[in-house]
Formats: C-alpha cells, structure tokens, sequence
C-alpha cells in the first residue's frame, strides 16, 4: 500500500479529484476556485497605510478572501502532509526518456525532487540562476495571472469548466508563454546559467 | 475613475448578497467556522494531490511544455471534465449551497478595450512565461513551500511583488 502511494499518483486519480474541489467550493459557500487571488490578497493585507497601496489593493480582503487564504494555508499543509508521511518522489525517474535526455543535454545533471537543486535552492538565489527562475518567473506570474484575472485554477480549470471562452483564451496565452520559454528560451538560457553556476 | 479589475475579476464578485433571513443563519460564527473548515480541509487535500502527482514539479511542467508525456494533459483535462459535469448538475438540479444560496456563476467578461480579449492574450502569455521559469504555478507555489523547498516563499513573494505592480500600472494597459 505504501509503496503504491509514494509513486506516482496517476492522473485519471489526481485529475477528478482535483476537478471536485470546483463543486466542493461551490456547494460549502458559493465559491469559485482560483488560487492566484491570494497573492491579491496577501498584498491587501500587509499592514501598510492606505496611501501606500494602490486603489487595487484597497478593498475588504478579509470578506472577500479570508476563505481563500484559509484554503491556501490548507494546501501549504498539504504539501507538508505529503511529502512528511510518503517523502519527496524520485521525479526524475518518472519523467519521460525524452525529457531527461533533453533536460540532461541542457545542462541539468540531477534530476531528483521536485525542481532542480542548481536553480531552486537558497545558494542559487543569489546568483543569476535564482534571480531569473524564481524572481523573474514569481513576479511574471503574479503580474500575468491578475492581468489575466486568473491562472491555472482560475482559468483552465474553473473557466474551462464553464465553458468561458475568455479562459480558453487565457489558456492559449498560457501555453504561448510556456512554448516560447520552453524551446527558444531555454536552449540558450539554462546551459548559460548552469555554466555560470558551477 | 472606473476600476476594471473590481468588476472583471469574478473571484471578487459580492457572493454575500443574499436574502436577509438566509444571510442571519449563513453567518453565524458555527457555519463560518464550519465552512472555514472545509475550505482548509479542501486545501489540504489539493496540497496533497498536487505534491503525489507531481505536477507541482518543474520537471513535469518541462514535460508538459515539450509534449513528452500525457500525465499534466490528463490531470487537467481530467479535472476539467469532471468540473465541468459538476457544474452541470449544479445548474440541472439548481443545487443551492449549504446555507442555501443559488449557486450563480458569473461569467468571465471580456474587457473594456478595443481589442477583444487583450488582457487575456497579453496577461495569459505572461503568465506562461513565468510558469514555464519558476516551473509551478501559484497552487502548487505554496504546496512546495509546505514541502521544505523554501525558496518557492521567494517566489511567493515575487508574485505579490507582481501583483502589486501591475495594481500599479492597471490603468495604462490594455484589458
């Protein structure tokens, strides 16, 4: 039994159950799931004055996101409970063969736990490395998803779900961003950043 | 001045615009803390899925981005699918909450601009950007930080630095 949960939890098993929560939220308050509010949220509740925030931040948080960020403190809780009880996956050796050649022939020599070490870790955020991966990726999804109004919960999940055409448009956009880091980013980027690195 | 985001974001929409009996009952301090309850225990099981099945990992994004596998296909279809039939029973048997509101959905505008679904295009494409360079998006952002990959707490940081910048610049962009 254990050694069937601490694999991969295959996606006909994770993906319905991740697509009840929408009901789920629905039924206990009226909810609509989208995650990337929070962020909105988190910044509306810092303790600033009012005239240090823009009129965006200005506004009721704790009415209109106190549940959100209760069932974002949830899923931090989450992340903890699972990795806590069944340990950090072997990702790498879940992955395709193609995408560990292709990661390993840019430059990334583990593949192990959930992002690599020499671009997701403490000592690479005061290189290059985790400025461009964690700060230059975190803000351009901050920005992006309130742009948008939404992100992959917001979007893909819940607008697709009720068929917004709006999301399927922000999904595009999505995978536009993703494609072009992806294969014209990328094959310049990582092997600089690695190199840099080491 | 008119304020866009206010109205476009539907996550912020007044839900609590109910008959007064009803809105007595729902916001006794049990029901909330109830509710309360369940949203935290929905987070948690989220957290959980999204850690097992991994697509909280930027290895698995790289795969999805490179199409060498179906497993970030599946789970998102999969849970798009069963929303979406949810969503559809809700509506057939016009399920109410548990305090029993309507549930009403409500839909995703397409913006004040002349061009048609500008923030959508533009905001969407940055956002992939990004997903595709931090390797998670913001649900999987905080379960990674339940994990111990405390770096994603930058990243959470990042994005609020993110959110508030573009709060800053709203008014001088297309939506």
């Amino acid at each position: 039994m254990r050694t069937l949960l601490s694999g991969v939890w295959p996606w006909y098993v994770a993906g319905p159950l991740i697509g009840l929560i929408v009901p789920l939220l629905l039924v206990v308050g009226g909810k609509v799931f989208g995650i990337s509010s929070n962020l909105r949220h988190l910044c509306a509740a810092l303790p600033l004055p009012d005239a240090a925030k823009p009129a965006f931040l200005r506004y009721n948080w704790r009415r209109t996101g106190a549940w959100n960020l209760v069932f974002a403190l949830g899923i931090v809780v989450g992340g903890w409970l699972a990795t806590a009880t069944l340990g950090v996956p072997d990702v790498g050796s879940h992955l395709s063969e193609a995408t560990r050649a292709d990661l390993g022939a840019l430059g990334l020599t583990s593949l192990s736990g959930y992002a690599p070490a020499e671009l997701f870790s403490w000592h690479a955020l005061g290189a290059p490395a985790g400025l461009v991966m964690v700060v230059l990726g975190g803000f351009l999804v901050g920005f992006g998803a309130r742009w948008a109004g939404g992100c992959t919960s917001g979007h893909a999940i819940s607008g697709l779900a009720a068929l917004q055409l709006p999301s399927l448009v922000a999904v595009i956009g999505f995978f536009a961003g993703g494609l072009l880091i992806t294969h014209l980013v990328y094959p310049v980027l990582l092997p600089a950043l690695l190199g840099a690195g080491s | 001045m008119s304020e866009p985001a206010a109205v476009l974001d539907y996550e912020c929409v007044d839900t609590e615009q109910v008959p007064a009996g009803v809105r007595e009952e729902a916001h006794s301090a049990a029901s909330t803390g109830q509710a309360m309850l369940a949203y935290f225990a929905a987070g948690v099981l989220l957290g959980v899925l999204f850690m097992r099945s991994e697509v909280a990992s930027w290895f698995r994004i790289q795969e999805m981005f490179r199409f060498q596998s179906m497993h970030m296909y599946g789970v998102i279809g999969s849970a798009v699918v069963v929303a979406a039939l949810s969503l559809l029973l809700i509506r057939r048997l016009q399920v109410r909450t548990l305090h029993g509101e309507p549930i009403e959905l409500t839909p995703k505008m397409w913006g004040t601009g002349p061009v048609r679904g500008a923030r959508y295009w533009l905001g969407g494409s940055m956002f992939g950007l990004g997903w595709a360079l931090i390797g998670a998006c913001p649900g999987p952002m905080f379960a990674l930080i339940g994990s111990g990959l405390g770096v994603m707490a930058v990243g959470v940081l990042a994005a609020m630095a993110g959110t508030w910048t573009y709060g800053l610049v709203q008014r001088f962009l297309p939506h």
